[in-house]
């Protein structure tokens, strides 16, 4: 395969930790995981409370 | 040179009733209808040209297949230009047709929109405490699919046998960007144990390389030959191998680059030798391998991995933008797919994160893998099943897709707008100007037709055989100056 030339295009929510992270002592991984922990603790106020009944039930025709 | 790749989205949602006993066929209806008679007087769809049973390899099969569309079901057109209908037990939003894979997400935003006022408007109609829930999926987890297609218009003089040998690797890899992800298989003799996640909602259902089944034995390629426009001059892909996205980027990317993978199907520019030597395994055997890593085996003998492929297409593309130019996909928008597409290989690659605000499974897994880590969870418990469906609930407040920071392309006002507007570049403003403008005079709509009664015999039908006719461009001027439908049919000279 031809070479790639890889534009250094960031994905926009990346943009601002850039700026604000000492990459040598704060891996990025450790504070998107951070992140995924503050929404983890929100998310299981909204999850369905008996998730076993729940997927249970979820019964679909198929369709097309 | 390749024509406009005028495409579309139509997505069928999975439907469930709280607090009630009701069949989905009842469900869907009353959805539907209390959306329509809610905020809209309802249009019937018009059947005439409808021909499901047409191949595009040239023969018909209506013996063999029945009809695929239920008339007597709740049908309507929308102001928008789109078509809500209710499709075997599924509520099912057709997006008006459009240039660009911007205004697909648009208009399939919109569509997301109005599921969910049309939630809200059958609870209140219901009024007995029951609820209506629609889900952007595809697949239950208990071997029932249900589609989300897309649409493109190609050139009839392309030979079909080209298009489906030359499309397929695309079909098969392109879920790398775009999978919505699964939490465990469906796959017949496969256990959820050996894959506890996997990209694509929909590859445990493919069964053949090529043919006209949606149902069962469903095809990388479907050859449904349905135009909906002049047939001479075109033909309408229709494509059943996606999933429905919730990711604004994964459906851009999803829609943009096969957009521009057709049109160098058309200008001959792809090459023969990235063919698959099993399709139908392969899109399962990179479905079933999150790390990206596993191998599917070329036709001529090479083995490469998923995104190899596509860098190998996206090479092809870069290469055909600077000989053939992107103008069939829209130029502004064609550029930005190509830089988003090496953008997300390069992340898939080598920084996976980075990439989760762009493609669903990437979210989901994160989310699915970070809970099941919090809560110490085998891969087989039901709560990660859950936030699998969870995932793609429509309803605001229970949405999780809304709260993994998926990065968003279309602003609220102009997916708001996209619900009653139709989009100005394509015949679908002539629909949506004309049912808002004279709603109790049109009769019947469809994708190429308008039936007007004027209160004159016979009824009269405007042809709409050109995609690209009745721009806003075009007739935009003329609507305005129209005070009645009589005077635009008098005007059109029809």
């Amino acid at each position: 395969m031809a070479e790639r030339t890889q534009k250094q295009k960031p994905v926009p929510a990346r943009t601002d930790e850039t700026v604000t992270e000492a990459p040598a002592t704060a891996p990025q991984g450790e504070k998107l995981k951070a992140e995924l922990d503050d929404l983890l603790d929100e998310i299981d106020e909204v999850l369905e409370t008996n998730a076993e009944d729940f997927v249970k039930s979820y019964v679909q025709k198929g369709g097309e | 040179m390749a024509i406009a790749k005028v495409c579309g989205i139509e997505t069928e949602y999975g439907i469930q009733v709280r607090g009630a006993e009701s069949n989905p066929v009842a469900a869907s209806s009353v959805l539907i209808n209390a959306y329509v008679s809610g905020v809209l007087r309802k249009v019937g769809w018009d059947f005439e040209d409808e021909q499901p049973g047409n191949d595009a390899r040239g023969f018909r099969y209506e013996d063999v297949l029945s009809p695929e569309v239920e008339t007597q079901l709740v049908n309507a057109v929308l102001t928008n230009g789109a078509r809500y209908y209710v499709d075997h037990a599924h509520p099912e939003i057709s997006t008006p047709e459009c240039v660009d894979a911007l205004d697909v997400v648009r208009w399939d935003r919109a569509a997301e929109e109005i599921v969910r006022v049309s939630m809200d408007a059958a609870r209140r109609l219901l009024n007995d405490g029951s609820e209506i829930v629609t889900y952007k999926n595809n697949s239950d987890g208990k071997g029932n699919s249900y589609g989300c297609h897309e649409n493109y218009l190609v050139d009839r003089a392309t030979p079909f046998g080209r298009i489906v040998s030359q499309i397929t690797p695309h079909f098969v890899t392109r879920q790398v960007f775009c999978g919505a992800g699964k939490v465990g298989t469906e796959f017949p003799g496969v256990t959820s144990q050996s894959v506890p996640f996997q990209i694509s909602q929909r590859a445990d259902f493919f069964e053949e390389e090529v043919g006209l089944e949606t149902t069962l034995k469903r095809p990388i390629v479907n050859t449904r030959d349905e135009p909906h426009c002049d047939p001479q001059k075109y033909r309408r892909l229709h494509v059943i191998v996606g999933d429905a996205n919730m990711a604004e980027v994964s459906t851009y990317l999803k829609v943009g680059t096969t957009a521009i993978v057709l049109a160098m199907i058309e200008d001959d520019a792809l090459g023969t030798d990235l063919t698959l030597a099993n399709p139908v395994a392969a899109i399962r055997h990179v479905s079933h391998d999150p790390s990206l890593a596993r191998t599917v085996l070329l036709r001529e003998g090479k083995r490469v991995t998923a995104i190899e492929l596509q860098w190998a297409i996206l090479e092809r593309a870069q290469k055909y933008e600077r000989s053939h130019g992107l103008e069939a996909v829209g130029e502004r928008v064609g550029a930005d797919i190509l830089s988003r597409w090496e953008t997300v290989l390069t992340g898939l690659e080598s920084d996976r994160d980075s990439v989760a605000g762009w493609v669903d499974w990437v979210a989901k897994h994160r989310l699915v893998q970070a809970y099941a880590d919090r809560h110490d969870l085998e891969p087989s418990d039901a709560r990660l099943k859950a936030l699998d469906l969870q995932y793609h609930d429509l309803r605001a407040d229970r949405c999780l897709a809304r709260r993994v920071g998926l990065e968003t392309l279309v602003s609220d006002e102009d997916v708001r707008s996209a619900m009653t507007e139709p989009p100005t570049t394509t015949r679908a403003y002539f629909r949506g100007r004309c049912l808002q403008k004279w709603p109790h005079d049109i009769v019947a709509a469809n994708w190429d037709s308008m039936v007007f009664d004027i209160g004159r015999d016979p009824l009269r039908r405007v042809p709409m055989m050109e995609p690209l006719r009745g721009t806003a461009d075009h007739v935009a001027a003329l609507i305005d100056e129209c005070e009645t439908a009589a005077e635009l049919l008098t005007r059109l000279g029809s």
